[in-house]
């Protein structure tokens, strides 16, 4: 197998820390600049709040001043200053070029294809990257654990172009057989969106504290293309529930850049001094 | 036409035991004050729609109004679950409630069909979600012009909407602007409208992206300032995230949920910030 050798978000770095040395970041900034990383200038792409938002913003300030940025609150190429707390934040109408309604976002903007980029989070991904938002356990009618559910989330993952997903990896999480598809990746391999008659290409890349994963282009399945400074391919392997297919020659993640930081920490000291 | 009425006049007028209420407002313009006064007034089995539940329907049914849950993404947003809604859902606590569970997309279809005088509204949506074999008043269709099959959400047409703006003008017509989320449809599919206002005025002024609601659409209006704390009214009041935080405790146990049912809705001073 030889995926990821054409990685444009995953530049080798000189040196592979392999030290084990306590990093001056942790995985919450590693993961927001990875992803961050990924966002082309000019791209339209669909946000939610958390990560996604502090992604987006960070890359809007340094290499894609010209992100288009919507909310499903109905904010349409908006530049919000500080991170918004609630998808419905004031500072994103504020800062929108238009706010419409929601038939408007789902039907007009999503549906036919105009999102380019989608980023979804998850509480379960199996090996192609279909995600659950819905509940863990054995029943839908008595779930052990309810979760909220599916949100946009769905016609996301189904209309997009590319999805992004940013999930932590664990065993809880990176699972053989999720306990509910909310929303579809590759179904069970080659085929399967076609066959639902999904438009948009589907996952393009899922961003964890270990690395970066991308679909086989044949298989589907997710390949483990890139490792965060630090990271050892064990410990991926040891944080999946299936048997995690790693590329042959797997990059290391640039390490985070001092701008890269200082943005983000900002964003996110300026949002929990706010809901204190 | 619409009618100038007291808050607690036109939630006894409009609202009914049994009845299927739409309280709209995305994160935006939520009407509390209204959700509070069903409250009060003890409404029971109402069918209650809403994309995001947010903490006025958990109140509502923590405090035994709701027999069923029409929703999308059930979650106390930036902060985490619904306790009530759980509770209820999961324990049968104060009483058993069932739910009908959407996508952000299936439920907006269902106020559009509802909205346009459609039976059912067409969308590309549901498809390899396992939600579609969970959830009623969906379905599929064949294209009248292609091999293509679609997804069909069936209509919704609430007895009741009930939405929060900034503005009504001295003969009944309401503005918003601002995150406006599905009200419009909800009030266009809805049999009748209750709005509540933060302020009256003699003319609109128009606003960046507003939307204007003629009063023939209406039944009622109240003034009811701040009638969308903890949510929000842009140009009057910012969201009051520490609520959104403070709910959690609030709303994790029993006791101290009937605490607040017994301080902040039934007791004399009401829920005010």
């Amino acid at each position: 197998m030889t995926v990821g050798s054409n990685s444009d978000i995953a530049a080798v770095s000189a040196v592979s820390d392999v030290s084990g040395e306590k990093k001056p970041w942790n995985s919450n900034e590693m993961m927001t600049i990875a992803a961050s990383r990924t966002l082309k200038d000019g791209a339209i792409c669909f946000v939610g709040i958390g990560i996604p938002s502090t992604a987006a913003i960070l890359a809007k300030s340094s290499h894609a001043p010209n992100l288009f940025l919507i909310y499903e609150s109905g904010t349409v190429n908006t530049d919000p200053k500080r991170l918004p707390l609630s998808i419905g934040d004031g500072e994103l109408a504020n800062e929108a070029l238009s706010v419409v309604g929601m038939p408007e976002i789902f039907n007009y903007w999503l549906q036919p294809g105009h999102i380019d980029v989608g980023f979804l989070g998850a509480a379960q991904i199996d090996r192609f990257g279909n995600i659950n938002t819905t509940f863990i356990g054995n029943s839908y009618d008595d779930p052990k654990v309810r979760l909220p559910g599916a949100g946009g989330a769905t016609e996301i993952a189904g209309a997009c172009k590319e999805v992004i997903i940013i999930i932590k990896q664990s065993k809880r999480t990176f699972v053989e057989k999720i306990d509910f598809i909310t929303s579809f990746g590759f179904g069970d391999g080659p085929g399967s969106r076609e066959k639902h008659g999904l438009i948009g290409n589907g996952p393009k890349y899922v961003i964890t504290d270990q690395g970066i994963l991308e679909p086989d282009p044949v298989t589907k399945e997710l390949v483990l293309v890139s490792l965060h400074p630090g990271v050892s391919v064990e410990s991926a392997i040891e944080n999946t529930g299936w048997d995690l297919k790693v590329a042959e020659n797997i990059l290391t993640t640039d390490e985070p850049k001092d701008f890269e930081l200082k943005k983000v920490r900002e964003l996110v000291a300026t949002s929990s001094k706010k809901s204190e | 036409m619409s009618k100038f009425l007291s808050l607690s006049e036109a939630i006894s007028r409009y609202v009914h035991d049994g009845d299927t209420v739409a309280l709209e407002g995305f994160t935006h313009l939520i009407p509390f004050a209204a959700g509070h006064e069903i409250i009060r007034q003890r409404r029971k089995n109402l069918t209650a729609v809403r994309l995001t539940p947010d903490l006025i329907y958990d109140q509502l049914i923590g405090a035994g109004c709701v027999k069923k849950l029409v929703f999308s993404w059930g979650g106390n947003p930036g902060v985490g679950s619904l306790h009530r809604f759980r509770d209820a859902y999961q324990s049968g606590w104060p009483v058993k409630i069932s739910i009908e569970e959407h996508t952000h997309a299936g439920l907006t279809n269902r106020y559009v069909a509802g909205a346009s005088g459609m039976p059912f509204a067409v969308l590309r949506g549901y498809f390899g979600s396992d939600l579609f074999e969970q959830t009623s008043n969906v379905s599929t269709i064949q294209s009248p012009f292609t091999d293509e099959k679609f997804l069909a959400v069936a209509a919704i047409n609430p007895d009741v909407a009930i939405i929060h703006a900034q503005q009504a003008d001295k003969n009944g017509n309401v503005m918003m602007w601002g995150i406006t989320g599905s009200s419009k449809e909800a009030v266009f599919a809805s049999k009748a409208t209750i709005v509540t206002v933060e302020e009256i005025v003699d003319t609109f002024q128009p606003k960046f992206n507003s939307i204007i609601i003629p009063n023939v659409l209406i039944d009622a209006i109240a003034h009811v300032p701040r009638g969308a704390w903890p949510s929000y009214a842009s140009g009057y009041y910012e969201r009051d995230n520490d609520a959104y935080i403070a709910w959690d405790a609030v709303s994790k146990d029993r006791e101290s949920f009937e605490k607040w049912l017994a301080d902040e809705i039934y007791g004399e001073s009401g829920a005010k910030p």
